[in-house]
């Protein structure tokens, strides 16, 4: 909550130039800005306020006395403090939770942009993918595709880890631009922001892609199509005929209800919202089953294979091998005899400083027992590490053999050819979606379209049993037996 | 009570000693308030700065420079300037989260009851001012804060002539600036100059002249950080 990094719009690059109304709308039609966010001459924004191109909102606004920050939704009292304001010389509230982009407090409003609105330009045949989608994407990508033609309010999307979402995501893409919509693709996750920019823009060559997240070059936001962390969606308001979220399930977006709250915020009245999960939260699954929420159901991993059920290693003595920062002897075991030792392994652990002490532990047995041979074979990489990145593009290029991890490469992330295994896997920090994101690392590439997965632990938990059920389930709605 | 740093529930904890009276209420929780890290050891008696001789090198360099004649008694601080620190200050000062500076009310306080035992009773406090423009921006002062936790009178007698965007120079280029202070009144009392933090000196340096310009007989500072 108090690491959002965030660009922001305050160089005032057009101090010197007056712009026209139509590029003014490009900057800021669709979007809720700070005064110190909006980098025009206090000339310039008082004329555009005179002729109501742009309108203060309150910042706070008070229900039954419960104040709310209009731009993160903020209701939390602990998150609110009061100022004594020395220019107005009273005592305000400021909201302390989206304080990073920029402090909400009661005598400055929030802008939104009343003037004339962008004419998004119609591309009549945008998409230069030349792939081929399987049926079962096809019939997803039709059923996404509909739904933006139509103007559904909202669809679900579950598709199992490896299906191919981005690919049948592109039908509808191309019938948005077709329709000259604006769309924005919103992913919790900086890193997966950063992998989908290049994709997108090589297949949507022809169209305005702009990617945004705390530390991106790009921050105006003045394109067609916005490929964003749904943090940045803080600072919109009725911008966007199509919202696509991807992981709704995921950490921060289900944990987080300012993340829910500026989606609905950032997306026009009769837009249509596509929410994309391989692991439907419970809210989800009951809208489903009582048929509130129109949703397409995608079994099948692109290149047809089922889903990797994951095997429990009861391990009696996992606390002991926990003090020691060991992983249990069951895991020597299978390490030294699996079937496709070629295979790079994925190593999940619940903590970060487990991922760092097993990392030197591990490291030592494996040389001892010739398992490596080089110390630089084992990796260790967590939430906040600087070298993040490049570490993950280095194992997927093969530099290295074991990768040690906490739960942020959960998801989002693909390696061709990985074994995965998890140590304490009845940890509560790996619920059930957890553990499905975790086992679809494993047989990505149609190369390699299988894996083993392991989960070690010293108890079976509900979340192990039911991340198991629900892939056999999958699997057999697959077609598989 | 929430730690204003991490938002985790503080829970006070019960004892013998507090069963009737509580404790105050914290402000940080045991692991954001443990990371805060408290001057201690060999320091500078003029400038607080870590030393293993009694007076540092900044300091020598500064009789020097004004050639015995300091405007500035000596300056204490609290706290030093880590990673962590930095964070809390970025996000209180510039961020503008004011009820941060909560977390060091005891603390600045408390430290400060114990070094000036020997303060004469009319001494007074006197906060840096932010400049005008800057204060439209952040809506407080947060030497003003800090001085409001001290157990002494604070005024506000100097105001700020310059745009204060001097972060960036070396202490040369500072010096050489003009005074960017200005006095309102005129003080014959002791003075505590109160500043977040002090790096170089030199703006409480200017600001201690002033003072002494206008009648003040001496002047201290009281920083939160020694830079
Ligand atoms: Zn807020
Ligand atoms: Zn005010
Ligand atoms: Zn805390
Ligand atoms: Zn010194």
């Amino acid at each position: 909550m108090f690491n959002v990094q965030s660009p922001q719009l305050n160089t005032p690059i057009h101090e010197n130039k007056v712009l026209n109304k139509s590029e003014l709308s490009y900057l800021f039609s669709g979007k809720l800005l700070l005064r110190k966010e909006i980098p025009l001459t206090e000339e310039q924004f008082q004329e555009l306020i005179s002729s109501s191109c742009f309108t203060p909102i309150p910042s706070i606004k008070k229900k039954l006395f419960q104040p709310q920050c209009q731009r993160c939704g903020n209701v939390k009292h602990s998150l609110f403090a009061t100022i004594p304001c020395q220019s107005c010389k009273t005592t305000h509230l400021y909201c302390r939770k989206c304080i990073e982009m920029g402090r909400i407090i009661e005598c400055e409003p929030l802008y939104f942009w009343n003037g004339p609105n962008v004419n998004w330009p119609i591309h009549e045949s945008p998409c230069s993918w030349s792939g081929q989608l399987t049926d079962d994407q096809q019939r997803a990508a039709d059923r996404i595709s509909t739904a933006i033609v139509t103007n559904e309010k909202e669809m679900l999307v579950w598709a199992v880890c490896g299906a191919g979402k981005t690919e049948m995501l592109f039908p509808g893409i191309t019938e948005a631009l077709r329709l000259g919509k604006r769309i924005c693709l919103a992913t919790p996750r900086a890193d997966v922001v950063r992998e989908l920019q290049p994709r997108l823009e090589q297949a949507f060559s022809e169209v305005s892609i702009q990617a945004l997240y705390g530390g991106s070059e790009e921050k105006k936001a003045t394109a067609q199509f916005i490929i964003a962390t749904t943090h940045q969606l803080l600072r919109f308001k009725q911008a966007f005929d199509v919202m696509i979220i991807d992981e709704i399930d995921a950490f921060p977006y289900h944990a987080d209800p300012s993340l829910p709250f500026s989606a609905n915020r950032a997306i026009k009245k009769d837009g249509t919202n596509i929410y994309l999960t391989a692991t439907p939260r419970q809210k989800h699954r009951i809208q489903i089953a009582r048929k509130k929420l129109p949703h397409i159901f995608v079994p099948i991993r692109f290149h047809g294979r089922p889903l990797p059920v994951p095997i429990f290693k009861m391990c009696s003595s996992l606390k002991k091998d926990l003090k020691k920062s060991l992983p249990p002897k069951a895991f020597f075991k299978w390490y030294k005899q699996r079937e496709r030792p070629e295979r790079q392994l994925l190593f999940f652990v619940p903590t970060i400083t487990l991922a760092e002490k097993m990392k030197a532990e591990l490291t030592i047995r494996l040389l001892n027992e010739g398992l490596i041979k080089k110390e630089s074979e084992i990796v260790f990489v967590h939430a906040s590490d600087q070298d993040r990145t490049e570490k993950v593009n280095q194992f997927r290029q093969k530099k290295m053999s074991i990768l040690i991890t906490t739960t942020i490469l959960e998801r989002g992330v693909t390696f061709p050819s990985v074994d995965v295994v998890i140590v304490d896997a009845g940890n509560r920090i790996f619920d059930e979606a957890a553990l499905v994101q975790i086992a679809g690392r494993a047989g990505r590439s149609p190369n390699d379209p299988t894996g083993d997965v392991l989960f070690f632990h010293d108890g079976k938990t509900e979340a192990m049993v039911q991340a198991v059920k629900s892939i056999i389930a999958m699997n057999k709605r697959g077609g598989f037996r | 009570m929430h730690c204003l740093w991490c938002d985790q529930v503080i829970i006070p904890e019960m004892s013998w000693s507090n069963i009737f009276f509580l404790d105050k209420p914290k402000n940080l929780c045991d692991v954001c308030e443990s990371k805060l890290e408290k001057l201690t050891g060999k320091r500078c008696k003029r400038c607080s700065r870590l030393s293993d001789t009694a007076e540092c090198n900044d300091c020598m360099w500064w009789d020097k420079h004004l050639k015995g004649q300091d405007s500035l008694n000596s300056n204490y601080s609290v706290f030093a300037y880590n990673s962590y620190m930095q964070e809390i200050i970025a996000k209180w000062k510039y961020r503008g989260d004011y009820q941060l500076g909560d977390s060091f009310q005891q603390l600045f306080r408390n430290v400060f009851l114990q070094h000036f035992t020997s303060l004469p009773k009319e001494a007074v406090a006197i906060p840096i001012p932010l400049s005008v423009e800057r204060m439209k921006d952040r809506k407080f002062n947060q030497a003003r804060v800090l001085a409001d936790f001290l157990p002494l009178k604070s005024i506000e007698i100097i105001t700020r002539t310059d745009s204060e965007k001097q972060s960036k120079k070396t202490r040369q280029e500072r010096l050489s600036t003009k005074n960017p202070f200005s006095i309102t009144e005129t003080v014959n009392k002791p003075v505590i100059l109160v500043d977040d933090i002090y790096t170089t000196g030199t703006t409480l340096r200017h600001a201690a002249t002033l003072l002494k310009e206008n009648g003040c007989p001496l002047v201290y500072a009281y920083t939160l950080i020694r830079g």
